[in-house]
């Protein structure tokens, strides 16, 4: 063995304990030093990637919440807007509007003539441009045979060009905008034509094929009408599961069996999840797919052993005396739980499940399952209506080749993440209101 | 310096507990299980908890306005006897009792015996003061709501403040019966839980060991209470303390190992025991 010798002084008699003490002492504390050191570590790795992520989704997406816009001088020339001068609504809706703009490009720039170079003209402006203008119309049909100036959305590769995402000294062979293209941008920023706005639209409009027209209200709302119904059935399941089977329950077997197979549920792959809700909701009970309606049943599922299990251990947490009480006063064991044991446990019980949600929140894979992947450009009005969600919404984009969908998936993962951070702030607010001590 | 080859030194075994370990059957009791006006009858009761035998063929007779100490060393089955008497084993699996336990004349295992009107008659008052974490008025008046009790708001003020006085409560938290039940001092939260168990009216209040977290001015207060009690009321005290078990009780019963080895009244016990088991006790022989 070997041990360090004791001090010369004490040789040849048992060394005392203390000195065997403070020979190790050096090494037990470097030791220790090492492990903090490393902890440290690990913590800011941990913050530098975090923060890596977060500063990268922010320089890509604080773009898209500014939205290039044109501006330009619109006849609304009644020959276009509303030939047999009828008045009559649906006609002014159905107009060529796009038509006025092309009109109003062609003045502009009287110098394009050509049919490419118009066809080149014409993509400095949105076709969302069109309905601004329809809108405006419909607004107010006086304005038919005015002419206004008009500030209107720029295509997407203008959008990108003005964003410094296209630049403009790569040659023009390798360039997404002709040298054409740039001078007529000159010329428009040059007459203080270009001027970027706050982009509402992005919060308000649903998914379009051109990017500049595309919002995230669509995602938005899905993920809401889904949520909110994942909530109203799994939390009073859950909740009620979980009372059931910690507090009513027999222990034998099968409740054992039960237990075990609640907690290998919550590791269950949520793409089975998806897979279940396609064969048994949308294939066997015919609900409709692509629907919030048939993702908050499938989220229910995988959210339901995550909340059973955080409220068994909140009910766990509570104390016995206070059962003991209850009952002592000749209280039934439901009011026990009622009135005593779940209030207590409550806390315990959000806390899990505003976890649950925000993973729900966050889910994809299920649901490209059950349809919710599909292109859905109305945001839903229901709860059966086709719809999509956030992370679904981000992937699709993602998925997208058009250079400006980048800077609009980076946004929409921003709005995702506030809304995560902000239930997970909920979930510790709550938690620390409603504590109580005993 | 540090020997650590220091021997370990035996540990000296009071015989008597040696003996009584071995002890193979139940112990028959000494002294007198009757008495003249019961309200409790206890007729061989056994429990077992799965394999062990907690309470071993016990018999005892509880009477009307008189307060019965259980005293013996810990484990010895005091409490589970006492938890017996308004059926609180039934929350604890594996637990079983059999035998018979007469309430009036009813037996309170018969099958037909509801324990939610059972455990309004027989109160129970815990060893650590469990209020609800509710106000101090909620605290008393939640026993009299859900049965029932009160026909108006008036109604429960006036139980809650019955309850109250009759607890020796009343004066210390009249000003603030909507504060946490939880913030009074520990004597306190123990007189309000004795306060919650007499606002239903029942006719027996058990008591495990209730003094045990409280201080001794605090234990004084209980203990004078339970002796203003005493004329309404039945008491059975489980109680660690043979001052106490002396101080408040008429008799006092004797339990060792599941065993209950001999009851009498409380001045019987303490000056002329008549087994040995309780002599070694009581005398601080074991225990």
């Amino acid at each position: 063995m070997n041990r360090r010798q004791p001090p010369a002084s004490t040789a040849g008699q048992p060394p005392r304990t203390i000195d065997r003490i403070n020979a190790g002492l050096a090494r037990r504390y470097a030791r220790e030093r090492r492990f903090r050191r490393l902890g440290r570590l690990a913590v800011f790795t941990g913050i530098g990637f975090v923060s890596i992520l977060f500063i990268d989704i922010f320089l890509k997406g604080h773009t898209a919440f500014r939205q290039t816009v044109i501006r330009l001088d619109i006849a609304y020339d009644p020959a276009v807007i509303d030939p047999a001068g009828s008045g009559d609504p649906a006609q002014l809706l159905r107009a060529d509007y796009f038509g006025l703009v092309k009109q109003a490009l062609r003045e502009r720039f009287p110098e394009a003539t050509d049919r490419r170079v118009l066809r080149e003209l014409y993509r400095l402006v949105s076709q969302g441009a069109a309905l601004t203008l329809r809108d405006q119309v419909a607004r107010d049909p006086a304005i038919i045979g005015t002419r206004q100036s008009v500030w209107l959305l720029a295509g997407d590769d203008i959008d990108m060009l003005i964003k410094g995402h296209i630049d403009r000294f790569t040659p023009a062979s390798s360039r997404r905008v002709s040298d054409r293209t740039l001078a007529w941008v000159d010329s428009l920023a040059a007459a203080g034509s270009i001027d970027r706005r706050f982009n509402l639209n992005f919060f308000l409009a649903g998914d379009s094929r051109q990017p500049e027209m595309a919002g995230i209200a669509g995602a938005l709302k899905g993920s809401f009408y889904t949520l909110a119904l994942t909530l109203l059935l799994s939390f009073p399941i859950g909740v009620g599961a979980a009372l059931y089977l910690e507090e009513f329950a027999p222990r034998n077997r099968w409740t054992d069996l039960i237990e075990v197979n609640i907690n290998n549920l919550a590791a269950v792959p949520s793409i089975i999840f998806g897979l279940l809700g396609l064969a048994v909701f949308i294939n066997f009970f015919g609900v409709p797919r692509s629907t919030p309606l048939v993702g908050a049943l499938v989220l229910t599922l995988m959210t339901l052993p995550t909340i059973i299990i955080a409220s068994r251990s909140a009910l766990r947490s509570v104390p016995p005396s206070i059962r003991d009480g209850a009952l002592g006063v000749g209280a039934s064991p439901l009011q026990t739980q009622l009135h005593h044991v779940l209030p207590l446990a409550l806390p315990g019980m959000l806390t899990g499940t505003i976890i649950g949600m925000a993973q729900a929140l966050g889910e994809t894979a299920p649901l490209l399952m059950i349809g919710m992947i599909a292109f859905i450009a109305d945001p839903p009005s229901g709860i059966t209506d086709p719809a999509t969600v956030l992370p679904v919404q981000i992937y699709l984009w993602a998925d997208s080749p058009e250079r400006a969908f980048v800077e609009r998936t980076s946004a929409a993962i921003m709005v995702l993440l506030g809304f995560l951070v902000a239930m997970n702030l909920l979930a510790v607010m709550l938690r620390r209101k409603f504590e109580r001590r005993w | 310096m540090i020997d650590s080859a220091l021997p370990v030194p035996d540990r000296n075994r009071p015989p008597a507990l040696s003996r009584a370990l071995a002890a193979p059957q139940p112990t028959a009791t000494v002294g007198e299980i009757h008495c003249a006006d019961p309200r409790l009858l206890c007729r061989n009761v056994n429990v077992h908890y799965g394999l062990a035998h907690a309470i071993r063929n016990v018999s005892l007779d509880i009477g009307r306005n008189e307060v019965l100490a259980m005293i013996g060393p810990s484990g010895c089955g005091k409490s589970t006897f006492l938890r017996c008497l308004n059926r609180m084993n039934d929350t604890i699996d594996h637990c079983r009792v059999t035998g018979e336990i007469l309430l009036d004349g009813q037996d309170i295992y018969a099958g037909d015996i509801d324990v939610v009107p059972l455990r309004a008659q027989v109160g129970m008052v815990f060893q650590k003061p469990n209020p609800f974490p509710k106000s101090v008025y909620e605290n008393v008046a939640y026993g009299p709501r859900i049965h029932g009790l009160a026909r108006s708001k008036r109604d429960l003020d006036e139980i809650v403040e019955r309850s109250l006085l009759r607890a020796a409560l009343w004066d210390e938290v009249k000003d603030r019966l909507h504060e946490p039940g939880t913030g009074l001092s520990g004597g306190q939260q123990q007189r309000l839980c004795i306060a919650r168990a007499i606002s239903v009216s029942p006719e027996v209040i058990l008591m495990d060991e209730p003094c045990s977290a409280l201080d001794p001015i605090a234990t004084a207060r209980v203990e004078e209470l339970i002796d203003e009690l005493r004329e309404s009321y039945t008491i059975v005290i489980v109680t660690h303390s043979m001052q106490q078990a002396a101080r408040v009780s008429q008799r006092t019963a004797y339990f060792h190992l599941g065993d209950l080895i001999e009851v009498g009244t409380t001045d019987d016990i303490f000056t002329r025991p008549s087994h040995q088991l309780t002599e070694d006790y009581i005398t601080g022989r074991f225990g």
